[in-house]
């Protein structure tokens, strides 16, 4: 178990390359426990690769990534489940189950993981659908016959069904009106501030980051190359930082683009 | 370049993949025997595969009947011996016929199906998903597809046994003009339990290797719809040519002297 002070998440030195392509290039970061931090930076630097590390999903070259300070980089079969059944994960696409109904989608880790049984969880899971603003009728409904925000809504309420630990949150506001957003960051603030989870977000929303952030950390060319306290953004003094929330095409960060 | 070289690098790309392949069903086997199960699943894949496929198999092996006992008429006949029509239907249904063409009709249909329902799965990023909530992939998804199809395609195979050696015997009466009583006696003298056996043996195997190739490219799909497509099409062709493989193997084994 963390010690007092000790980060519940705390990432050091995480490589991965694609072939030929080098996506992270040493990232560290430490998520304390109960705190929320927002991991911004551009398209395709590697922010969802990042969380699929901490998950087990992609496989990291090298580095460490310490749970609760124990080492979750290789973990394989029974001791990655352990680990993993105390996290969450809201997927950027939303990966529902699309052969499952949408109250089935949210009480899946539930019952999968032995808390409940089907009966038992689908008022849990109705609960958790109502949470994210969806009524009891959309429970039923399959996944295609959602629209993009409504889905990504049952993807967030099936990631803290089980009121997991740890939550990634894979950019959990887009496609969404400016007014649900703040209805899914409040939601998230009440699952950190209130479960008292510990939570990873990742988003390019700059009005939701520092409402749901403590800490924001920037990803840019395979590391964190500036990170602090939410009220420190505005004053960061990085160019990189500077240029991101301000949503200019010049700067250091140099989008592929020809013109 | 080196043509040996590239000899060399095909023949080791080929051993790589058989040794992916197998390392791959026999993590899959292994989760069939531990539990968590999924019956919920399960009877879902066996109704897809065992029910669904009835009319597709049906209508092959009611023709097949029909056209051995059309052809082998007109070659027994010469040698004034039409008494053997009705017993080479019947072998030649349950040993070859019925188990070959529902394996391979079960291919065209439920593998390049279960390639693509796992494709779409993991480009969706759903087996992703499914690890994240406390559900082994290898256990939820694959494990009951290979079981169904290795329970389900020998019920499906003596269906298709019954309705083929039932078309040879609709030509028999109707065309050839054979009578009722006798059509069926002979085919009864024939008929032999192992016949039906070794026929039955096959289907297992064949709905293993139809499942099994069905869930291996489509867990390891990648690159989108195209990868998806490709999955399904890979699955196929590897299903229909391990089943003509295996259908000699077995054969060989069975029936060798
Ligand atoms: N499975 C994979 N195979 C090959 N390349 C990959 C794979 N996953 C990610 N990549 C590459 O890694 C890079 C980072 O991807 P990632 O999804 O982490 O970006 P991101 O920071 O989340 O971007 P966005 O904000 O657009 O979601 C991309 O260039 C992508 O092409
Ligand atoms: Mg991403």
């Amino acid at each position: 178990m963390s010690g007092p002070g000790e980060p519940k998440i705390r990432i050091r030195g995480l490589h991965k390359a694609f072939g030929a392509k080098n996506v992270l290039r040493g990232v560290d970061l430490d998520v304390g426990a109960g705190e929320s931090v927002v991991v911004i930076g551009g398209s395709g630097t590697g922010k969802s690769v990042t969380v699929k590390c901490a998950l087990g999903l992609v496989e990291p070259d090298s580095g460490s990534i310490l749970i609760d300070g124990v080492e979750s980089v290789g973990l394989k079969g029974a001791a990655r489940e352990a680990v993993n059944a105390r996290m969450g994960m809201l997927f950027q696409g939303g990966a529902l189950f699309d052969s499952l109904s949408v109250w089935e989608n949210v009480a899946f880790g539930l019952v999968a993981a032995g808390q409940k049984t089907r009966g038992e969880a689908k008022p849990v899971a109705l609960d958790s659908l109502a949470q994210v603003g969806l009524g009891p009728e959309v429970g039923e409904l399959m996944p295609a016959e959602l629209s993009g925000g409504m889905q990504k809504r049952v993807a967030l309420a099936r990631a803290i069904a089980a009121r997991p630990d740890i939550i990634f949150f894979d950019e959990p506001t887009t496609g969404l009106d400016p007014i649900m957003a703040d209805v899914i960051n409040d939601l998230i603030v009440e699952c950190v501030r209130e479960l008292g989870a510990t939570a990873l977000s990742i988003t390019h929303d700059m009005a939701s980051a520092r409402k749901i952030a403590d800490r924001i950390a920037m990803l840019h060319e395979g590391r964190i190359v500036w990170s602090g306290p939410v009220s420190e953004i505005d004053g960061s003094g990085d160019p990189h930082v500077d240029q991101f929330i301000h949503g200019r095409a010049t700067g250091p960060i140099r989008m592929a683009v020809r013109r | 370049m080196n043509p040996l070289a590239a000899i060399g690098r095909a023949f080791l790309a080929l051993l790589e993949a058989m040794g992916r392949l197998v390392l791959f069903a026999g993590v899959a086997v292994s989760h069939i025997v531990r539990p968590p199960f999924y019956p919920r699943v399960l009877l879902r894949q066996m109704v897809d595969i065992g029910y669904y496929s009835l009319p597709v198999v049906a209508l092959t092996t009611l023709f097949s009947g029909m056209v051995l006992a059309l052809q082998s008429h007109t070659g027994f006949a010469r040698f004034s011996a039409e008494g053997a029509v009705a017993g080479v239907v019947s072998l030649a249904i349950t040993r070859e016929l019925a188990p070959v063409l529902a394996g391979l009709m079960v291919a065209g249909r439920v593998g390049a199906s279960m390639a693509a329902e796992l494709g779409t799965m993991r480009v969706t990023e759903q087996i992703d998903a499914l690890s994240t909530l406390s559900t082994d992939p290898m256990k939820y998804l694959v494990a009951p597809r290979i079981l169904a199809g290795f329970a389900m395609l020998p019920l499906l195979v003596l269906v298709g046994d019954i309705i083929g050696i039932f078309g040879g015997y609709i030509v028999g009466i109707y065309k050839l003009d054979f009578a009722p009583a006798a059509y069926i006696d002979q085919t009864w003298q024939f008929v032999e339990v192992r016949d039906v056996a070794t026929g039955l043996v096959k289907a297992a195997v064949f709905g293993f290797l139809v499942s099994l190739m069905g869930c291996y490219h489509g867990y390891r799909s990648e690159g989108g719809a195209q990868g998806v497509g490709r999955a399904a099409t890979d699955a196929v062709v590897s299903s229909a040519i391990l089943i003509l493989v295996f259908n000699y193997i077995i054969t060989e084994l069975f029936f060798a002297k």
